[in-house]
């Protein structure tokens, strides 16, 4: 391994990673079924609220298709935070660090069991989706850039997933946050539009939480088509999140590794 | 029968003396709350919808649900801890100790009843401070009573599950089936409203019906009421017999 190339070694790691998780079917089959169960019920639920005066679809099942994605990449992002706290609670970082492996590498290895699951549950999602209904208004063009996106999202949660994992170097307090990202979620407009929030708080918490770019740029594909001003903020905040998660990530594993 | 309230007496204050030395004790309100604040700030609108008729206006209508969800949340934290003690030793001890083994069901129960007191004013509090009339008068504690019965059947449900498997792995059997049990109810619009397999679901669902007269109590207009006290009851004689099932089994393991 010594010899290896940084490559090399993040492929190890990545394979590692991509093969624990498939080993827990429990923890796929939450990340897969836990997003779809909420979307069919809040689909399902506030199917009446598409009735409202200025709306943008009569299908809410189409403007909540957003929501499975997002939450999935939380999902995602808390599992691999969890392996990433239970390596250095079981030595596994440490013994690592005494190998001429790059620490960079587990980084790399862990995100990139986050893309590999990220990209599954999109496609999973976007197959299940289509079969609820869901009309896709961008085309198949507009599938991959769902599934690219998603796959962004994932990776950004998945940073901030190891940045919790490497400062605290604890299971639990990376599980104790899925709450708040829970919350982080719900509080933008991932279940109405920010222009039909009555309450200014939330909307004015809804205008200035990122997650609602990330909504608002997958939902335009799926109920208006081609919006570059909804794709532009979309991937311009999903880019942003994933180089201050990475960086911040890169920069607690030098901190924990000196 | 001496024995049986002695042992729910010193189980109910073991356990009522955890919560108030651990904060955490509040933990089952924190959901609710979060659902409450989401669901009350960013669905408003939703009350505008043609035939959303709730008088008392959307922010009560989400409390109502947000208040059932403490309560029953209560009762789950309630089983976790069963299992927690049965994981610890400590419940085996108990079962030795106890002389009517019944009681120990009673005072987790009563126990629970504590907690939820406590995580259903912090909801009631917080939903008063954000504006929540409370336009039913009296009324108001017929929904406090059908809180207090859902926090029974849930506590009576999660210890049936944590005495059968006797493990804090049993956490998601008790969590889950609750959390989907208030979920698949009319919780953003009224009953009217749901379409599809939701309203399927909702209708079969025993909890629609505790939840609708609970919101009917606070808007001042009781409606239901019968079939909602009816249902908890059926629903806390039913747990009750799943509690006793759950503690036989235990007493088998030894």
């Amino acid at each position: 391994m010594g010899g290896a190339s940084l490559l090399t070694q993040v492929a190890a790691l990545a394979r590692r990673s991509t093969v624990r998780t498939m080993r827990q079917p429990a923890v796929i089959i939450s990340a897969l079924l836990f997003p779809m169960m909420f979307f069919s019920i809040n689909a399902s639920g506030l199917d009446a609220a598409s009735k409202i005066p200025g709306f943008p679809t009569d299908s809410y099942l189409d403007f909540a298709f957003a929501f499975p994605l997002i939450q999935a990449s939380l999902f995602g992002a808390v599992t691999a935070g969890a392996d990433l706290a239970r390596d250095i609670e079981s030595g596994f970082f440490d013994r690592l660090s005494l190998t001429p492996m790059r620490p960079v590498a587990l980084l790399g290895g862990m995100l990139a069991g986050v893309v590999a699951l990220g990209l599954l549950q999109g496609v999973v999602f976007l197959t299940i989706g289509l079969l609820m209904g869901v009309n896709i208004s961008s085309g198949v063009g507009g599938m991959f850039v769902i599934v690219l996106l998603t796959v962004l999202v994932a990776l950004g949660f998945g940073g901030i997933g190891a940045i919790l994992a490497i400062r605290t170097g604890s299971v639990e307090a990376v599980e104790s946050a899925f709450p708040l990202f829970f919350v982080v979620i719900f509080l933008s407009s991932i279940n109405l539009p920010r222009n039909l929030i009555e309450q200014d708080w939330f909307r004015f918490v809804a205008t200035i939480n990122p997650i609602s770019y990330l909504v608002e740029g997958i939902r335009s594909l799926v109920i208006t088509g081609w919006d570059p001003q909804a794709l532009a903020l979309g991937f311009g905040f999903a880019l942003a999140i994933v180089v201050v998660a990475i960086g911040g990530a890169a920069a607690s594993l030098r901190t924990r590794v000196v | 029968m001496g024995g049986f309230f002695q042992v729910a007496w010193a189980v109910a204050g073991r356990q009522v003396y955890k919560y108030v030395t651990n904060p955490a004790f509040l933990a089952p309100a924190l959901f609710p709350l979060f659902f409450f604040v989401a669901f009350a700030g960013g669905l408003t609108r939703v009350g505008d919808v043609p035939g959303f008729d709730y008088a008392a206006g959307y922010i009560a209508f989400q409390y109502v649900w947000a208040l059932l969800q403490a309560v029953s949340m209560g009762g789950a934290f309630t089983g976790f801890s069963i299992a927690g003690d049965f994981e610890n030793g400590f419940a085996r001890r108990l079962m030795l100790a106890a002389s009517n083994r019944y009681g120990i069901i009673l005072g987790y129960t009563m126990a629970s009843l504590v907690r939820a007191t406590m995580t259903g004013t912090l909801v009631t509090v917080f939903a008063l401070i954000t504006g929540m009339p409370i336009i039913g008068g009296f009324d108001f504690f017929g929904l406090i009573s059908l809180a207090v019965l859902a926090n029974i059947a849930a506590t009576l449900f999660g210890a049936g599950v944590a005495m059968m498997l006797r493990t804090q792995q049993a956490g998601p059997v008790i969590r889950t089936p609750i959390f989907l049990v208030l979920f698949l109810a009319p919780v953003f619009v009224p009953l009217s409203l749901l379409t599809g397999w939701l309203e399927t679901a909702a209708r079969l669902n025993p909890f629609t019906a505790i939840l609708e007269a609970a919101r009917s109590f606070l808007a001042g207009d009781p409606t239901n009421v019968v079939a909602a006290f009816t249902t908890s009851a059926i629903l806390i004689l039913v747990l009750a017999l799943w509690a006793v099932y759950g503690l036989r089994r235990a007493e088998r393991a030894g």
